[in-house]
């Protein structure tokens, strides 16, 4: 036990220079964010001061910003965690949204039993439908071989009329787009019952859960037999199985892990969040923003921690800089600057040509080549 | 190599004046009303919206809410802010924001009823706005539309439309807010012309098209040749069956006839979703503000806060006069336009040449 934390703290260590890459990344996406604010006839200073007050101002923002980055840190893990296995889990909104309806039956059907254990149904309920939204996904890649990136798509689109038609027909609150309240033993604990900072904020326990699950992802692939075969599928299928590991049936059980993580996140969603379900008129987009997170963290699980708190900060922060005038596209962009320089490594590769660069100049200087 | 470096260089340099350029209005503005908080042109009054995933650009209601917004801010000298919520489980935390950082905000749409209750109670000393749904809260004014009433004169040019003597009502979900477009609809046919008869379908659903469409080619099938709906998105559905089979449909909220290649628009019953948030506004700047659910204003024919348009100019003018015979009598109270099915089964139509 004590062993692999210190291997986790070692690790840290080095994930403190992996981040490196990306946080000089961040800076200069934001750096060409406040060319583009400028651009729109907007002060830069304004729009990132709005941005951190909007996101971190006072502790009911922070809270708020936590409520979102727990939603992300699950999605982004159960991204990652696919991506570990050589899968692409662009279904983790069906999973999410079937995670949600799941926990929503269960806080609501199976009232009357004590407080916590409720909330444990409700959130094992949410993180099992997502399991098995996912575990499909991986079974038809297993024994079909269909490609799980259309399958999950599919299942996305499933998964939000599904839930739409459960809403408005047998969980539905009368006249109204969206499901009945569960019951309030199934609810999460909210920080706003005992802090009076977090007041008007809807943080709940649920960060603490997201913290842990990460723990425990990062211990199941890094840690675990069961983890070390579901990496060598990802690195190569045809490899592992010459070396005797079953690629099928990990391909089945990281999809099934990873479904489990958004189902969770979709059920935390509804025990601590809206303690109801809504008649959806689109994607909630948390299972889309699991992808951003997942790859600008690096799948690794810590860095998906950290790139779920920037997210869910550029996320509560954008609101703010709406109302200061700039346009709600301006956030989005500037999301997008940050996944298309972390994605494509930029810094990583400028670094690398110019020490290149430098090392052959030296070559010359020394005459070693012409 | 030195080339390139040089190149950066200078590039970076644009880059840092680029925020020189920019810092200097950022301050200048912040600068005095720092130093004097008491500015003397601060503006009195300050509002904002807050709008559903939809969004500015939807053409709809919530174009329509800020059209009313912005009249009242340029009539006010002021700006008034906006936020575009990009998810569903936002609304409260957004109306909150808005809260914090002005007096008064405004929100429209059913879909902000939880989330008003809850924002109204955390900041009780802020005022807040709500369209087409009533929250029973002090600080929150609510208004809602006589929809029954508007859907009565689309009703009437309906009935004196069809040939088939069968019209079609096409509604989204079966909600009482939606039954009162069918109840005024329904009353209207029966005034103008008591020998149509109006079928009634729901699609279940207010963003789908397909089904809208579906429904509406059932509903000719069955010889409706003017349909109207109260469907949301399902509608372009309708308006595209129109288009194919050649028969009238009836716009809902706003002025729907560009929806129809083919000038299939008959009318659209119209809801002013701008008269709404201007006169909440204009009540606040008035100092008339009135919350909780016994302030809660109705707008109807009377108040211009519905009617019907014919962007497609295809109701005749001794059409429209017959309609505006309807109008004035609903206006003076000789016609009392039911609103639930309930008050439309004793409801006499009331025939008008």
């Amino acid at each position: 036990m004590e062993n692999w934390i210190n291997e986790l703290k070692s690790s840290l260590k080095n994930t403190m220079k992996e981040i490196l890459y990306p946080l000089a990344a961040i800076v200069i996406s934001f750096i060409a964010g406040a060319i583009l604010v400028y651009a729109f006839g907007k002060s830069p200073i304004t729009a990132y001061k709005a941005l951190f007050f909007g996101a971190l101002g006072d502790w009911n923002k922070i809270g708020e910003t936590l409520v979102t980055t727990t939603t992300l840190i699950l999605t982004g893990l159960s991204v990652a965690f696919a991506f570990r296995c050589g899968l692409f889990n662009i279904g983790a909104e069906g999973q999410f949204i079937m995670g949600g309806v799941a926990a929503l039956w269960a806080g609501w059907a199976l009232s009357g039993l004590p407080p916590i254990l409720h909330v444990t149904v409700t959130l094992l309920a949410g993180a099992l439908a997502g399991g098995i939204w996912a575990g499909i996904v991986g079974w038809l890649k297993a024994k079909v071989g269909s490609h799980e990136v259309i399958n999950s798509i599919m299942m996305n689109y499933i998964a939000m009329n599904l839930s739409n038609y459960l809403i408005m027909t047998v969980f539905n609150e009368p006249d109204k787009a969206f499901s009945y309240e569960i019951a309030p033993t199934a609810k999460l604990w909210r920080f706003a019952e005992s802090f009076v900072q977090f007041k008007y904020s809807r943080l709940h326990t649920g960060i603490i859960i997201a913290l842990i699950v990460a723990l425990i992802a990062y211990y199941i692939l890094n840690k675990t037999i069961r983890g070390y075969e579901i990496r060598a599928v990802g690195f190569n299928p045809s490899a592992s199985e010459y070396g005797g590991i079953n690629v099928n049936r990990n391909i089945i059980l990281a999809m099934v892990i990873s479904g489990l993580f958004s189902g969770l996140a979709g059920g935390i969603q509804t025990a601590g969040v809206q303690y109801r379900v809504n008649n959806l008129f689109g994607f909630t987009g948390y299972g889309f923003d699991g992808i951003s997170v997942a790859l600008v963290g690096n799948n690794h699980p810590i860095g998906v921690i950290l790139s779920g708190v920037l997210f869910g900060a550029l996320q509560k922060g954008g609101p703010m800089m709406q109302i200061e005038g700039i346009p709600k596209e301006v956030v989005g962009i500037i999301q997008g600057i940050i996944i298309l320089f972390v994605a494509s490594n930029f810094v990583r590769v400028m670094v690398q040509k110019y020490k290149e660069n430098k090392e052959i100049k030296a070559q010359v200087a020394k005459g070693e080549v012409k | 190599m030195t080339k390139k470096t040089i190149s950066l260089l200078l590039a970076l340099v644009m880059v840092l004046t680029l925020f020189t350029g920019c810092a200097k209005p950022a301050e200048q503005p912040a600068g005095p009303a720092e130093e004097t908080p008491a500015a003397p042109e601060a503006p009195k009054y300050s509002f904002g919206m807050v709008t559903d995933v939809g969004g500015i650009g939807d053409k709809s209601f919530n174009d329509s809410a800020w059209a009313g917004i912005d009249k009242a801010a340029k009539e006010l000298g002021v700006e008034a802010k906006l936020l575009q919520s990009t998810k569903q489980d936002d609304y409260t935390p957004n109306l909150g924001s808005m809260a914090q950082s002005v007096d008064l905000t405004m929100a429209v749409g059913f879909l902000f009823e939880d989330a008003m209750k809850t924002s109204a109670d955390q900041y009780a000393d802020k005022k807040f706005g709500v369209i087409d749904t009533v929250v029973d809260k002090p600080n929150v004014m609510s208004v809602t539309f006589k929809e029954h009433e508007g859907s009565f004169l689309v009703g009437v040019i309906a009935g004196l439309t069809t040939k088939s003597n069968v019209i079609g009502f096409v509604g989204g979900m079966d909600f009482p807010v939606i039954v009162k477009f069918e109840a005024g609809f329904i009353a209207g046919v029966k005034s103008a012309n008591p020998n149509a008869k109006v079928i009634v379908n729901y699609t279940g659903a207010f963003d789908n098209p397909d089904k809208g469409k579906e429904v509406a080619l059932t509903q000719h099938q069955q010889k409706a040749d003017v349909i109207f709906h109260a469907s949301g998105a399902c509608g372009i559905g309708v308006i595209q069956a129109a288009d194919e089979k050649d028969f009238w449909a009836i716009g809902v909220d706003m002025d729907q006839s560009a929806e129809s290649k083919k000038n299939k628009v008959l009318a659209s019953m119209i809801k002013r979703v701008d008269v709404a948030t201007y006169t909440v506004i204009k009540a606040y700047a008035d100092d008339k503000f009135n919350g909780g659910a016994a302030n809660a204003i109705e707008l109807g024919l009377k108040e211009e806060g519905v009617g019907y348009s014919d962007g497609g100019k295809n109701v005749s003018a001794e059409l429209a006069a017959v309609v505006d015979k309807y109008k004035a009598a609903i206006n003076d109270g000789t016609i009392v336009v039911p609103g639930t099915r309930e008050d439309l089964e004793t409801f006499k139509p009331v025939e008008i040449k």
